[in-house]
């Protein structure tokens, strides 16, 4: 079957797991081969990628590729686009891998579908627009498709592949050099699993009150293993991290189950949390519009409602 | 300094969005046009950075005649001038042909620094500054939550999932905003009255020296297949807290094996 080419997400040397994901997804339609960019490649990656189907590892770990913004890594896909012929390029839907498969369809001359839910048959993607209000099926008419698949889109199965390693050199030209990244800044990051890829998110709104209140929320995520989450009134005011913001104009999220409390639902939160599989919904406002997503909701103060659940989870365990 | 900023008009999102059933793109005839809303923190951090350096600030919109609604809100904001491309030729260009239309007109009228909205909310891409990058072979600096200039110098701090880079490079660079940058300005009424006054050229495919086959809808990479109102979520069970609305809720979550 034709090579599908899967862009591995890594943090700190561990893959993530929109990239199993990716593999199974890819297994589907083709044949995977994982791309490596950047350092922290080790055995144990590579036997997680062989565990999920890949036949083939480039890797490329450098670590000039990691100095610069995007463009190396899309010097590197577009190099091994023209080196295999893959029939696809899958990439998970990340604000910047995103970006390296916008400059790769540039590179490679070739159509990009961006934030997929879902792949069938013939490459034709499941994308769902409007905040959730219309799905479409789009495909590349050009070139090599290139796809970004949004986290949590596909449920992953473990399927052995050989996992075979090939060595890839990139010279990372100086129009890749333009914008160097002089200094990461790491701002907490607890033991939670990460938000866009976490199958349950918790998230808090203006409702949680303060900064103090949301140890409430994170209880209650800790007790469902989840991620927190959190509206952009939240995020405005300082009482958590804008890396936690989800919607429009932060993280989309697509877990098994969203929980809001103290949310009301504008369009612009929806946007980012609509197509979650289960949502829940906490407010004392029996008009708020996040009632009219939720499969369950409570009319009711989250104070008492929260940690009340919070204490029944942990008692049922 | 010459700071372009490229300003998208969008279909409201308070209204009912839709894609038209003869050719599947989207509908703007269907709902009122206005600024993309991270646009207008485009346009704000143009012209913070104007005021801090000197220079002028040009909005560049690529859309259809009504689009000049949203050019005369970035004027009345403070921009200086406008450039709006409109075309027929340019209906239905998907993400590769925008960002070569603009990418060609940017190259015609000049810039020192381009300034985006990191995503526009119908089409949500988030890709057109890092493919004008590409394009015009300049430092891609996206998602800025921060932008400083020094001469020729320009860093930004680029938000990621784990906090932010520091980024640094030279002008001429693109730059993308997110919406924690700044606060955007209410024109003023004396702003929206300049406004009327500003210069808007309009160019058309010919004039930006856009090749033609590279844009529209016959020659997009990439085509919406088909499209379906997305079903309604099936109505769900809302109850009121009387002191057991946790317990209710953890019934619920055992219900769905989620506990
Ligand atoms: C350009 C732009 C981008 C945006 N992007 C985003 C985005 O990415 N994400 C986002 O979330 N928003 C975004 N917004 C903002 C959005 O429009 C809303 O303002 C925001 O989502 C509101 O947050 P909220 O629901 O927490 O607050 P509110 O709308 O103030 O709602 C608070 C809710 O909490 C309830 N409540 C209060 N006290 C309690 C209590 N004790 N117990 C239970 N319930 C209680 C209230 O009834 C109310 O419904 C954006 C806006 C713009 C203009
Ligand atoms: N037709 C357009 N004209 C001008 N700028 C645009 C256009 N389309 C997109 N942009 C810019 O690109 C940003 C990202 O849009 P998008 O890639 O559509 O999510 C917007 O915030 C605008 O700054």
């Amino acid at each position: 079957m034709s090579e599908i080419l899967v862009l591995v997400e890594h943090v700190e040397g561990q893959v993530k797991k929109v990239t199993l994901e990716l593999l199974t997804l890819a297994r589907k339609l083709g044949t995977p081969s994982a791309v490596w960019a950047g350092e922290g490649y080790s055995p144990d990656a590579q036997a997680k990628l062989a565990e999920y189907g890949a036949e083939k590892i480039y890797v490329a770990d450098a670590a000039e590729i990691g100095d610069y913004v995007v463009a190396p890594k899309a010097e590197l896909l577009a190099q091994l686009v023209s080196e295999k012929s893959p029939a696809a390029v899958f990439v998970a839907a990340t604000a910047e891998a995103k970006e390296i498969a916008g400059r790769l369809a540039i590179k490679i001359d070739s159509g990009v579908l961006t934030d997929a839910v879902g792949m069938e048959d013939g490459l034709l993607a499941d994308q769902s627009i409007f905040g959730g209000g219309v799905n479409v099926h789009s495909r590349v008419t050009k070139g090599t498709p290139i796809v970004a698949v949004r986290p949590n889109a596909t449920p992953i199965e473990a399927a052995a592949g050989a996992g075979a390693e090939e060595r890839v050199t990139v010279d990372v030209s100086d129009a890749a050099k333009g914008a160097r990244v002089v200094e990461r800044v790491k701002q907490e990051k607890g033991a939670r699993p990460e938000l866009t890829e976490a199958s349950i998110v918790v998230s808090g709104g203006r409702g949680v009150g303060s900064a103090e209140n949301f140890a409430v929320i994170e209880a209650l995520a800790d007790s469902l293993g989840a991620a927190v989450g959190a509206s952009r009134a939240v995020t405005d005011a300082g009482w958590y991290p804008h890396q936690f913001q989800v919607g429009q104009t932060g993280k989309t999220v697509s877990p098994q189950l969203y929980i809001a409390a103290g949310i009301s639902g504008a369009i612009q939160h929806r946007a980012g949390m609509q197509t979650a599989k289960t949502i829940i919904a906490i407010n004392k406002d029996s008009e708020a519009p996040i009632f009219e997503l939720a499969d369950f909701g409570v009319v009711g103060d989250l104070h008492q409602v929260v940690p009340q659940l919070t204490e029944e989870i942990t008692k049922r365990k | 300094m010459n700071i372009v900023v490229c300003v998208k008009q969008v279909p409201d999102t308070a209204t009912e969005r839709k894609l038209r059933s003869d050719d599947n793109t989207l509908d703007r005839d269907a709902a009122d046009g206005v600024i993309n809303e991270l646009c207008e923190y485009a346009v704000e951090e143009a012209l913070r950075l104007k005021e801090a350096h000197g220079g002028e600030v040009t909005v560049l919109t690529m859309g259809p005649a009504k689009a000049a609604d949203t050019i005369r809100k970035a004027l009345a904001m403070g921009a200086d001038k406008a450039v709006h491309l409109v075309d027929d030729a340019l209906h239905g260009s998907d993400v590769l042909g925008t960002s070569y239309a603009l990418a060609q007109t940017l190259k015609k009228i000049g810039f020192d620094l381009v300034v985006l909205g990191s995503e526009s909310t119908d089409a949500r891409t988030g890709v057109l500054a890092a493919m004008l990058a590409e394009r015009l072979s300049v430092p891609q600096l996206t998602f800025a939550n921060k932008v400083e200039i020094d001469g020729t110098s320009i860093s930004i701090q680029r938000v990621t999932d784990y906090g932010y880079d520091r980024v640094e490079a030279s002008l001429p660079a693109v730059v993308s905003v997110v919406e924690k940058i700044n606060e955007p300005r209410y024109p003023s009424f004396k702003g929206i009255m300049a406004a009327k006054k500003k210069p808007v050229e309009k160019l058309g495919v010919a004039d930006a020296e856009i090749d033609a086959s590279q844009v529209g809808l016959a020659n997009s990479w990439s085509e919406v297949v088909d499209f379906a109102a997305a079903p309604p979520r099936a109505a769900g069970t809302v109850v009121k807290d009387e002191g057991d609305g946790g317990v209710k809720t953890a019934e619920f979550l055992a219900s769905k094996k989620f506990v």
